[in-house]
């Protein structure tokens, strides 16, 4: 069927209020996840810590109050588009759509431009660029709506991405070894506490893909449907929580909120693990497109 | 854990009073700083242009817009990691004077013997807390190197600014490298267990 009139200029106005939103208002399960932090950190006696917890929830308020960016960080933009099977639409023009729509939220609002040229370090000055925004496509049967989940991810977390091609008879202990590894050489980089995304499976490239929607786009409090992954995904976050890293790297009972796997089947050789993590402000906004035009903000 | 409020320019003296996890609130004068803004000053060799002597130095490329007089306004003003900025410190504090680097993510060893040595501290800000920070810095006073937009070398008049945690003092001491030992050692017994 044919999508609602206009749905190229719709697709970018929601792209360019996507962006802006998913800078200023931290969704509802990041929000209660921080303030679990911070009463872990009140109940178990860490002064630091809870001090911490403290000016990050200050933090949220302000930018609630003052419709203010929470971190200056504008990120790299990424949109996952789950676009209704049943529509009929020219993907290349949606995707010029959400490109049109980040740089309008960078000259309009204005926001800091982040995307510079891999050798030369020239500046874009856009937020767009070859390959930016990312835009993940995903195919929805028996749908005619369009779902658009943006993140614009930072750099401090971003950085802390890990990949290794383990041996199969590494089996799930050297999984855990590996996460724990890499949660220790982020320490306090990342900005904790942090949501870790581990990707499991597929080949090197699909494991790096899956941590980072682990990681970025999955909600704080889910839960893998296959129970041996939730097993791990509850004993990882235990186990990253016992190094005390903290928040901010300096010290207290709260290192994640949230450890989130998702895997993809693998080789019979292979046994690839990746980590991306995700920041304390956790930022991501969805709307929906219906398919008669509404855009539906949740 | 005491509580202090500060005012540069700081002395030796002043930053030598501090201890590990106290808070510090300043007042005053800071001066932001990133990667280009000291590669220009230690690569490539050119002085900065403002005096540093006692300054306090903020890691970070504020977002900001230009208004039509050549003033800039704020938008978002936030702190970067550290961690990737360890290698000028030991020259901030040894060849102009700064006292104390406010950032997120922490300094390394070298970082934290320079400090001993010279009279410095890192003070922890909460990485990410922009809308907060941005609040407690009340102008722009004053900008140098425009062509290394965002990264300049920027001077903030601030309010309030705060609350820092002292995380590497003045004596060889750093939080962050008590937390890793402490969760090195753990991370040895899970693996084993």
């Amino acid at each position: 069927m044919n999508p609602p009139p206009g749905i190229y200029d719709t697709l970018e106005l929601v792209a360019r209020d996507l962006y802006i939103k998913a800078l200023q208002d931290i969704p509802t399960d990041v929000r209660a996840g921080l303030s679990r932090g911070l009463e872990a950190e009140k109940r178990e006696g860490h002064k630091t810590a809870a001090g911490i917890m403290l000016s990050i929830l200050t933090n949220i308020s302000v930018a609630d109050e003052q419709q203010t960016l929470v971190c200056q960080d504008t990120g790299l933009p990424i949109f996952k588009v789950l676009v209704g099977g049943r529509l009929s639409l020219d993907i290349a023009r949606l995707k010029d759509s959400l490109r049109k729509g980040c740089e309008r939220a960078t000259s309009e609002r204005p926001l800091r431009s982040n995307t510079v040229h891999p050798l030369t370090r020239t500046h874009t000055g856009t937020n767009s660029g070859r390959g930016i925004p990312i835009v993940k496509l995903e195919f929805v049967s028996d749908s005619d709506r369009i779902e658009l989940h943006m993140a614009p991810k930072g750099s401090g977390s971003e950085n802390m991405s890990f990949l290794k091609m383990l041996n199969p008879s590494d089996g799930v202990l050297g999984i855990k070894r590996f996460v724990l590894q890499c949660i220790f050489e982020s320490g306090a980089r990342p900005c904790p506490p942090m949501i870790v995304g581990i990707g499991l499976g597929g080949t090197s490239d699909v494991a790096a893909a899956l941590a980072k929607e682990a990681s970025t786009f999955r909600r704080i409090g889910t839960r893998d449907p296959d129970p041996d992954v939730a097993a791990l995904e509850a004993e990882l976050l235990d186990q990253i929580n016992q190094t005390g890293i903290g928040p901010q790297g300096l010290g207290g009972a709260t290192t994640a909120m949230a450890v989130n796997i998702e895997w993809a089947h693998t080789h019979i050789s292979q046994n690839p693990v990746a980590v991306n993590i995700q920041c304390w402000r956790g930022e991501r906004a969805v709307a929906v497109i219906e398919a008669d035009g509404r855009v539906v903000w949740t | 854990m005491a509580e202090h409020v500060l005012e540069p320019p700081l002395t030796e003296a002043d930053v030598r009073a501090l201890a590990l996890e106290d808070t510090v609130r300043i007042n005053g004068t800071i001066f932001g700083i990133r990667d280009a803004t000291q590669i220009r000053i230690f690569d490539e060799g050119v002085p900065p242009p403002a005096d540093l002597t006692g300054a306090v130095c903020l890691h970070t490329a504020p977002g900001v817009k230009k208004r039509p007089d050549g003033t800039y306004e704020k938008l978002s003003i936030g702190t970067t990691t550290s961690t990737r900025m360890d290698r000028f410190v030991p020259g901030l504090l040894a060849q102009y004077g700064v006292r104390a680097i406010v950032g997120k993510g922490g300094l390394l060893q070298p970082s934290v013997e320079a400090m001993e040595k010279l009279g410095g501290v890192y003070l922890a800000i909460v990485g990410g807390a922009a809308a907060l920070e941005t609040m407690q810095i009340e102008a722009i006073e004053q900008v140098w190197w425009e062509d290394l937009m965002p990264e300049c070398l920027w001077k903030f008049r601030v309010r309030d600014f705060g609350p820092l945690v002292v995380a590497i003092d003045a004596h060889g001491q750093s939080l962050y490298r008590n937390v890793q030992e402490r969760a090195a050692e753990r991370i040895k017994q899970l693996n084993a267990g």
